[in-house]
């Protein structure tokens, strides 16, 4: 984390926690824009945080532990969300799992060494009319196949 | 019969402002503004509208509760948080009719005299979110939401609020403490949130497919509304159909149409022969072919063993093994648990287990047994829907498939093959 992407983030705290009807609620969209900005929860926000919103440091980084979406080790350009719930699982999730762990090299909760892709294998994303599916980032995959997968990793990769 | 797909299902209606004053008009709204809390009230009873997120509990009783509390402030809270497994209806009204909510919402408010309110929304609806935001702007803009709506003395503000990859804040009290920036985890029941709920304030939470069938309750009428689809759970309902079947979908219908005819009229019939089919998500029982003629309302799936929960229709054919599918369940229940309770967090894990033995030939007769003790302790025990019901399905699956699980354990044998048993 750069000194002044951690300044940048302090200053837009306020604004933030002003917002809310209650200050703790605050808490969230705080870690969400940490997550967004530095692509993980530095321990040095939380801390930030816990002080920002009186609250003990153990509540506010189990806050942070607590919620699949935020992550204490910087994640990839690409965050790729797989699903693996059932209506996925009966239609080839673990296919289409496998093949991306092929490709990129990387294990579930892995990010690649150039930092590009994280794999994130989830709980239903509610995508299951289009199963199996995915989403990189903010954007949803459906209807996967083996081939459709590569082709759109390839995609990313040459970007 | 549609009622919340009719407008979606326009081929122009887009979910911005524009289209849904062409299509609404916010009618429901300005007629609410009109009448008394207690007449609004006595419409909603009159409906028979139970909550749509899984609990079916009616809806006026609920909103009722919240108004003769006489502890201020009070909120509105919507639920956004769908997460479980089979379950995409609400996402298809929040990205294409946002507005429909908020409507709803202040109606709510008005009604039970709360100022503020949120919409609790799941982290990984990107979309909906920002589609959400943008209605809530433009409604604010219009003036039916913020200080002094439509020059009367009544004010609502309306709050996004992101949660960040728990299925546990779906169940009401867990997504409270979330919105208060907390860990997901469930409170005790009693008292309900509409007595102790958002800062320990009365407050009402609905499901986004409840909320959105206010409005046209309002401008239509309870009794309008109660004398469609079935008489226990009337209005129509979002069933959403995955799984092994041929067209995946959200189908609108009334609430007294048959699981068989969902399956094979409307979403083009399964893929193979069915095995079993979850009629509520992975929380739910597991039904039979035979009991493909229940009607698919909050009672009737009851009264076949099962639970109607979210309306999350998943089918499964014959080329499944129940005990892989059933290991699958467990992996994401494990995985959810928010551990605050010792049933719940120990009981999954312990029958997760257990599971993975009989799938690897590890297992004996007795197991069984002790996962049914399991699944009654936890049913009994759990603090909250989560572990109450997250062995529901190995359960019931257990009960109706006995010989294919003693196949595993005895004979080593997987006879559809997916298992390790005996390799």
């Amino acid at each position: 984390m750069k000194e002044r992407e951690s300044e940048e983030y302090k200053n837009r705290c306020e604004e933030i926690i002003n917002f809310y009807p209650d200050k703790r609620q605050a808490l969230l969209p705080l870690l969400h824009l940490a997550q967004q900005k530095f692509g993980y929860i530095p321990k040095e926000i939380t801390l930030y945080l816990a002080e920002k919103l009186q609250l003990p440091k153990v509540k506010a980084w189990s806050t942070v532990t607590f919620y699949s979406m935020f992550s204490l080790k910087k994640q990839g350009k690409y965050v790729i969300r797989v699903c693996n719930s059932l209506s996925c699982y009966l239609k080839g999730a673990k296919r289409i799992i496998e093949i991306i762990k092929e490709e990129l090299g990387i294990k579930e909760g892995q990010t690649t060494k150039d930092k590009r892709f994280t794999l994130e294998v989830t709980s239903c994303l509610g995508l299951c009319d289009i199963s199996p599916a995915m989403m990189i980032n903010e954007k949803v995959y459906g209807n996967l196949t083996p081939q459709k997968v590569r082709k759109i990793l390839l995609k990313y990769k040459k970007e | 019969m549609k009622i919340l797909f009719k407008r979606i299902e326009k081929p122009d209606y887009k979910p911005d402002i524009k289209s849904y004053l062409k299509n609404s008009d916010f009618k429901a709204l300005k007629k609410a503004l009109r009448m008394k809390p207690e007449d609004i009230l006595n419409e909603i009873k009159k409906s028979g509208l139970v909550g749509r997120g899984g609990a079916g509990f009616p809806t006026g009783l609920k909103w009722e509760s919240a108004y003769k509390t006489q502890d201020f402030p009070k909120y509105v809270v919507c639920n956004a948080d769908e997460g479980e497994p089979g379950t995409f209806k609400d996402r298809i009204i929040l990205e294409k009719d946002p507005h429909s909510i908020i409507e709803a919402m202040i109606i709510c408010a008005y009604t039970i005299k709360a100022k503020c309110g949120f919409i609790y929304i799941r982290g990984e609806y990107f979309k909906a979110y920002e589609v959400l935001k943008k209605a809530i702007k433009e409604v604010e803009a219009y003036g039916f939401l913020g200080e002094n709506i439509l020059d009367s003395n009544f004010s609502f503000k309306i709050f996004l609020y992101k949660g960040a990859g728990s299925y546990v804040c779906g169940e009401e009290t867990a997504l409270l403490d979330s919105l208060e920036g907390r860990k997901g985890q469930s409170r005790i029941k009693p008292p309900f949130p509409t007595f102790v709920g958002f800062k320990n304030k009365p407050t009402v939470l609905n499901n986004v497919e409840t909320l959105a069938n206010i409005p046209h309750i309002i401008l239509k009428g309870g009794e309008w509304f109660s004398k469609i689809g079935s008489k226990n759970s009337p209005g129509t309902k979002l069933y959403c159909l995955s799984g092994d079947i041929k067209k995946p979908g959200v189908y609108e219908l009334p609430t007294n149409v048959t699981l068989r005819d969902l399956i094979y009229k409307y979403a083009g019939g399964p893929k193979g022969k069915i095995k079993v089919i979850l009629p509520g998500g992975v929380s739910s029982p597991v039904l039979l072919k035979k009991d493909l003629d229940v009607i698919m309302d909050y009672k009737e799936v009851e009264k076949k063993g099962s639970m109607l929960g979210s309306g999350a229709v998943i089918v499964i054919n014959e080329k499944r093994c129940i005990v892989d599918i059933n290991k699958r369940i467990l992996d994401f229940f494990n995985y959810e648990s928010c551990g605050r309770c010792a049933p719940c967090r120990e009981g999954i894990k312990r029958a997760k287990e257990i599971l993975e033995f009989i799938s690897e030939a590890k297992a004996d007769l007795s197991d069984l047994e002790l996962l049914k003790e399991l699944q009654e302790v936890l049913f009994d025990t759990s603090r909250c829907g989560l572990g109450q019901a997250a062995l529901n399905c190995v359960r019931s699956s257990i009960d109706k498939f006995y010989e294919e699980f003693k196949e595993h354990i005895v004979e080593k044998r997987c006879k559809v093959g997916v298992c390790r048993v005996g390799r």
